[in-house]
């Protein structure tokens, strides 16, 4: 538990670095957000990586799930909170769900640890994912596939989305909203 | 797809958040759940015949002010579970201050009365169907009650559950009142707290299957 007074500084200075990007995120500032998203993966990779036992494409599996709960879940956050205790809690949650779904065939491993720890280390290696989301955005309907094609894939602003598709503005975002929610679910239930 | 990927996806054309976002979500629900609630009261059971008569009498108000309180209680506890990393923390004393403030003034008025009139204080008239009548509607209320934080993120899902329900539990009870003809303490501090009970334990059972994300 003994930890020197330099990493402590680290701790603070990753925390309220992280912290500012996700606000400005939070207000729509999507260069900020996406650093923040980076950052962050970077951080969630070492995390699963040294509880998988460097199972890494299942790490990699849980990064991604994880970053897209902190995007779908992202208003659930309190400025007055540790952004650590945010993050973290979202990624032992989505941890233990990955372990209790497999518990019948691995020995469980005790997942509980400090909340800092998920700042701890950060790993910008990237791996292969097991689960693949490009396949998965594939198979939503249209109404949701095409809205995340259009606005987040290829960069085209709601109003010209809605033209290309003849789909209402509002059906748009909605469309990106709820496919992004329907992503995270199955990935989740192991698609 | 690369995890890269998925990040610049993500982040491509993100949208500004806005502020208060999780406490509409809340206000959503109970103004569905309290409608649903209403319609549900007025055409099962129906409004007491007498209840502009029996407004005008004190006694009668400690029935909404206990069931409002501890639903607001509920409220706020729902609303900390509902996000990843945060606790209970001082809720519990909101939570349980309600409950025992009721207990005492139950245990002051048995104390109080001629021990052959305790049994009519506890038991009513009611106190047969009361608990269940309360559970039944505070059904709308748990529905949606759960939708609202099941759109969130709870990590305590048994806890972030048990709120729910004691929340829906605790607006259902104060629904139920306008057609429950009791109003003497220690029947509410029995049969009331026994209403709010089920939904609560009901949610506390379901969370865990029905919460997660």
């Amino acid at each position: 538990m003994r930890r020197t007074e330099v990493s402590d500084g680290r701790f603070a200075a990753t925390e309220s670095r992280l912290r500012d990007l996700l606000l400005r995120g939070l207000n729509g500032d999507a260069a900020a957000y996406h650093q923040f998203l980076k950052a962050l993966s970077a951080h969630l990779r070492a995390y699963f990586r040294k509880r998988l036992f460097e199972r890494i494409d299942e790490a990699e599996d849980l990064v991604q799930e994880t970053l897209l709960a902190v995007h779908n879940q992202r208003q659930t956050y309190r400025i007055d909170q540790p952004l650590t205790a945010w993050v973290h809690a979202i990624a032992r949650y989505k941890l233990v769900d990955l372990l209790r779904a497999r518990a019948s065939r691995d020995a469980m491993t005790d997942p509980l640890d400090d909340a800092d720890e998920v700042f701890a280390a950060s790993d910008s290696d990237a791996a292969d994912a097991k689960k693949d989301l490009g396949k998965l955005l594939a198979g939503l309907p249209d109404r949701q596939r095409l809205p995340i094609v259009h606005v987040k894939l290829e960069g085209l602003s709601v109003v010209e989305a809605a033209q290309l598709t003849g789909m209402s503005e509002s059906a748009i975002k909605i469309g990106v909203h709820r496919g992004l929610k329907a992503l995270a679910a199955k990935i989740q239930g192991g698609a | 797809m690369k995890t890269d990927d998925l990040v610049k996806l993500l982040a491509a054309g993100v949208v500004p958040v806005p502020a208060g976002a999780v406490a509409r979500r809340f206000a959503m629900a109970m103004g569905w759940g309290l409608a649903g609630a209403a319609l549900l009261l007025v055409f099962a059971l129906g409004i007491r015949s007498d209840l502009a008569q029996a407004a005008g009498d004190l006694t009668f108000w400690l029935k909404p002010a206990f069931t409002a309180c501890l639903a607001l209680a509920g409220l706020m506890a729902a609303h900390r579970l509902a996000r990843p990393g945060m606790r209970l923390g001082r809720a519990w004393v909101l939570l349980a201050a309600p409950v025992l403030v009721l207990w005492l003034m139950a245990a002051l008025v048995l104390a109080d009365a001629a021990p052959a009139e305790r049994a009519d204080l506890i038991f009513g008239d009611t106190w047969k169907e009361c608990p269940l009548n309360i559970a039944f509607i505070s059904l709308p209320l748990f529905a949606a009650a759960l939708w609202a934080v099941k759109g969130l993120a709870p990590t305590r899902l048994a806890l972030a559950g048990a709120s729910a329900g004691l929340l829906a539990g605790a607006a259902g009870a104060l629904v139920y009142a306008l057609h429950c003809p009791e109003s003497t303490a220690p029947f509410l501090a029995v049969w009331y707290v026994v209403g709010i009970a089920i939904p609560t334990l009901a949610g506390a059972v379901l969370g865990p299957r029905i919460l997660r994300w």
